[in-house]
């Protein structure tokens, strides 16, 4: 089991440093960028000079990847533009704001998408499976930002309920969380829904009703655990879209997380700052895919065994 | 016929499916009785409703679009056909036990061997853990699972088929059912491991006392192992019989053909095409008139293309459904008679 | 025994392909929900290509004195804070959001075909490389990596169709590699192989074929996907710019009336919901029609 984490993680290391790659080369090839910028704003020409030495602008690009790269594996992402400040305790900082708000979201989804989904598959095409699935298919169709727009309007404008926005305690959290969740909710309440099915269709499902099995024991003993693995694993790579969804839902609820963050240096054109948070946020999708894989070897036995089998 | 000592006694079973192109009767007025300790044989081609019979009598055919009734299932003086859903689901793993065709998805592959074999005693007998554990450990010495301790703990995967259905058969037997039914239990399996699986099932039915169904396309298990034999076709029975009058004087055409199919080991093979009944089994939704084998049979008259055979007998205890080779009596003897 | 095998021997698998199109075809026109989503979508085109025709007022049209109002039957969704109206303003863009449904969904299916065939039938170094790659796009966040690409081409609708392609193409490339790899195994494919076909021949002329129901799937939902991200896009103001009018962009500028004049962000997002649940009606029709074995 740990020679497999160790494997997986080798694995997962050139995929990181080639993200950085593209990352870097994306960002780095703008003509004039960052100095035009601060040009445009008659910033003084020692400033210029700070940034221009600060960021090895005079070097060839190979060599500021590198450098870029050794700074990053030790933890220093470079120096905001405008903010100037380390990039690494920017984002360290706002990461906590994130990590609640995504941690609430997928908490809603879960509570939402897992229930919705099981009673879903079992009592299929009911009027009960035909409004969770029309309420996940609206979920999943609606655009944060405007779902975003319709709770605000609703619960904190016009029955003040919540808070608008800010970042004050926990009730600030209910709404974005609720808007974020929600999303996420659709997809797993589907993914439960087919997962189950196809699941009861298996041998093994007859095999424990020729037990005697009550219909409820056959789903919670027989059915649910091979059905929820599917739905565990997605869980774990649920962190991309939740990252992108934390984006817009910061931007709108005023949570200074690290989408925010990120949003904010897009509009100041600060490379450094933009640059950071989106590797950071990358590297929390790898992790969240790492974390998936170990879950789905713990989940089904198959694959532990193949796993212990496989590892030298 | 039906003796006093008769655990299973089924008149008239039908199951139909009931879909968007109509209703297809998959059984069709099927009778038969299972003796104390006896082993039964079912044998058909795949379609002729065997494993139907077994699944509509423990009341699993599939939920919303199959319809089974009967006239009467008796079990042990029990009639089934009187028991609601949960009535009949009392009965499933406790007085009726299955054991399928496929062990490696019959197991459910993410929870350990033991907990799943112990599974109908936590059901029905209301045992503790321990008291489970214990139980189903006597069960795997008792079926022949080498080292039972360390199985018990191990997931189906890290078992091999042979003893996988070890496993199934000691699941099936745990409560001490009356009527063990036996899918196909050794189909799936190598040819040495099915000589030992159908050597312990008879060892147990000697042991233990219980009734099987034992459902199967292969005559040469049939002859090894049963005591009586019931021949499906198109959702029928078509010939009943003591298992050495069925292979001394094979009355139904169809059972002749199947009897003609089988390998002969002392024969050559090589060079020689073996004789098989040419056609295919109808389809259910589409049967022929009159006798169901008729497309299909060699020995036809006309009488066969117009009017159904009932199943008639032949002498004490066996029975079939054919114009040509058995007596169709204006009173139709029988079990549908019974 | 014997007798088994014989009997399932005769089984006859054989499907011709116009048969399945005409199953397929049929299908989906028995799904009453696609031919909703289906019937709301052409709608929505004519009314976009018609908009300078049909609309009722003109997009830009700037009247300070007409602010906010709500809606009424002159504006039947009120007036922004130009006093333009809104019903105007999301017919025309409606323009974009086809578009940009539709553009680079495209771009991302030629480019995941390609790279997923390769990757699947070559296989070896070729499948290693493209699938790495493939593994590095799906790791960005797609929110962050579209708005990477648009802060380093510059916000215009050229640089949202590369960005959303960018996003696209890797899951494309896997569904496709994936089915590449279980078609190389047929016996048509060895067929041809031993007939002399090419490796291009193969790939394009006989696999390619094979996968088109699938990429018929995949483009109809992807889609939704795109005029989701580029609604957000716009929303954030890295995607469309004023005065161009998209739906993402036309919320943006209400919400800070959100509570004045609510129907400024809200009429807009329905206009997104109901576009992009009439494309997922429209997807999920062409999946169970065509591809049964997709079915979640």
């Amino acid at each position: 089991m740990l020679m497999f984490a160790i494997r997986r993680i080798v694995i997962s290391i050139p995929v990181l440093i080639g993200i950085t790659a593209i990352l870097f080369v994306m960002l780095n090839v703008v003509p004039g960028d960052p100095i035009a910028l601060l040009m445009k704003e008659h910033a003084s020409p020692e400033v210029i000079e700070r940034v221009r030495a600060q960021m090895h602008l005079d070097d060839p690009l190979i060599t500021r990847y590198f450098r870029f790269l050794w700074d990053a594996v030790q933890g220093d992402l470079g120096i905001s533009i405008k903010l100037n400040r380390s990039v690494t305790s920017l984002i360290m900082n706002a990461f906590p704001n994130t990590m609640m708000l995504a941690a609430s979201a997928a908490c809603v989804s879960w509570i939402i998408g897992i229930p919705a989904g099981i009673l879903s598959a079992v009592r299929r095409d009911s009027f009960l499976d035909h409004f969770f699935m029309g309420f996940s298919l609206l979920g999943v169709s609606m655009p944060i930002f405007w779902s975003a727009l319709l709770f605000q309007y609703v619960f904190a404008m016009q029955l003040r309920w919540l808070p608008v926005s800010g970042f004050y305690g926990w009730q600030y959290l209910i709404l974005p969380a609720l808007v974020l969740g929600w999303s996420s909710a659709g997809v797993i309440a589907r993914l439960t829904r087919s997962s189950l099915l196809e699941v009861m269709r298996h041998d093994y499902i007859r095999t424990a009703r020729a037990k005697g099995l009550r219909e409820v024991g056959v789903i919670s003993r027989h059915a649910l655990k091979n059905a929820l693995i599917p739905v565990v694993t997605i869980m774990a790579i649920q962190v991309a879209t939740l990252l992108s969804g934390a984006v817009i839902t910061e931007a709108i609820f005023g949570i200074p997380g690290v989408g925010r963050i990120s949003v904010s240096a897009i509009q100041s054109r600060d490379m450094p700052l933009l640059q950071g948070s989106v590797l950071f946020a990358t590297a929390l999708v790898i992790l969240g895919n790492l974390i998936a894989d170990m879950l789905y070897s713990v989940l089904d036995p198959r694959i532990r065994s193949q796993m212990t089998k496989a590892a030298p | 016929m039906a003796t006093g000592d008769t655990v299973l006694r089924v008149r008239e079973l039908r199951t139909e499916f009931r879909g968007d192109r109509g209703h297809v009767r998959v059984l069709d007025n099927v009778s038969f009785d299972v003796g104390r300790g006896r082993i039964v044989g079912l044998v058909g081609e795949s379609g002729s409703g065997k494993s139907m019979t077994a699944l509509s009598l423990m009341g699993l055919t599939p939920k919303p679009q199959s319809h089974v009734s009967a006239r009467s299932i008796e079990l042990d003086g029990v009639e089934l056909t009187a028991l609601g859903a949960d009535g009949l689901r009392r009965i499933r793993g406790r007085d009726i036990a299955m054991v399928f065709q496929e062990p490696m998805t019959s197991l459910n592959p993410v929870r350990k061997v033991g907990d799943q074999v112990g599974e109908p005693l936590a059901v029905h007998k209301g045992l503790t853990r321990r008291q489970i554990r214990a139980r189903v450990l006597e069960m795997f010495e008792l079926v022949g699972i080498p080292e039972p301790k360390a199985r018990l703990d191990a997931y189906p995967h890290e078992l091999s088929g042979g003893l996988r259905q070890r496993a199934m058969i000691a699941m099936g037997l745990i409560c001490e059912p009356k009527l063990l039914i036996a899918d196909e239990p050794t189909t799936a399996l190598d040819v040495t491991t099915q000589a030992q699986i159908l050597r312990l099932m008879r060892e147990l039915r000697d042991r233990v006392g219980t009734s099987i169904i034992m459902i199967t396309h292969d005559l040469g298990i049939i002859a090894e192992m049963c005591d009586e034999v019931n021949v499906m076709y198109a959702g029928q029975i078509v010939e009943q019989a003591d298992v050495f009058d069925l292979f001394e004087r094979p009355s139904h055409p169809y059972t002749r053909g199947l009897l003609a199919s089988i390998p002969k080991s002392t024969e050559k093979r090589i060079g020689r095409r073996m004789p098989s009944i040419p056609g295919r089994v109808p389809d259910l939704a589409r049967l022929p008139v009159g006798c169901r084998f008729s497309p299909r049979c060699g020995d036809v008259i006309s009488v066969c293309r117009q009017e159904e055979p009932a199943l008639a007998g032949l002498a004490e205890g066996h029975f079939a459904r054919c114009w040509v080779h058995a007596p169709q009596a204006a009173t139709a003897g029988g079990r549908d008679a019974s | 025994m014997s007798l088994t095998s014989e009997m399932t021997a005769l089984a006859p698998d054989v499907i011709e392909e116009t048969s399945f199109l005409r199953d397929a075809l049929r299908a989906f026109r028995k799904n009453r929900m696609a031919m909703v989503g289906l019937f709301f979508v052409v709608t929505l085109i004519l009314a976009a290509v018609f908009a300078p025709w049909i609309s009722p007022h003109d997009p830009y049209r700037v009247a300070l004195d007409e602010q906010l109002l709500p809606a009424s039957s002159t504006y039947w969704l009120g007036t922004d804070n130009f006093g333009r109206d809104i019903l105007t303003r999301i017919l025309y863009g409606a323009r974009v959001s086809l578009v940009v449904g539709t553009v680079p969904s495209l771009i991302a299916l030629m480019i995941g075909t390609v790279m997923g065939i390769l990757s699947g039938y070559l296989g070896g170094r070729t499948d290693f490389v493209v699938m790495r790659l493939a593994d590095m796009m799906i790791s960005f966040p797609s929110l962050l990596l579209a708005m990477v690409v648009m802060y380093t081409l510059g916000a215009n609708l050229l640089n949202i169709f590369i960005a959303l392609a960018l996003v696209g193409w890797a899951s494309v490339a896997r569904v496709v590699r994936s089915q590449t790899l279980a078609l190389k195994g047929k016996e048509f494919i060895e067929a041809a192989r031993a007939n002399g076909a090419s490796r291009a021949t193969i790939m394009f002329r006989h696999i390619f074929p094979n996968v088109v129901p699938t990429l018929i799937v995949l483009f109809s939902l992807s889609i939704p996907d795109a005029i989701m991200w580029e609604s957000s896009l716009s929303f954030l103001g890295v995607g469309v710019q004023p005065p161009g009018s998209s739906w993402g962009l036309l919320v943006a500028k209400g919400k800070e009336y959100l509570f004045q004049a609510p129907l400024v962000a809200i009429a807009p997002g329905v206009a997104i919901l109901l576009t992009v649940l009439a494309f997922n009606f429209i997807g999920d029709g062409l999946r169970d029609a065509l591809d049964p074995s997709m079915k979640d």
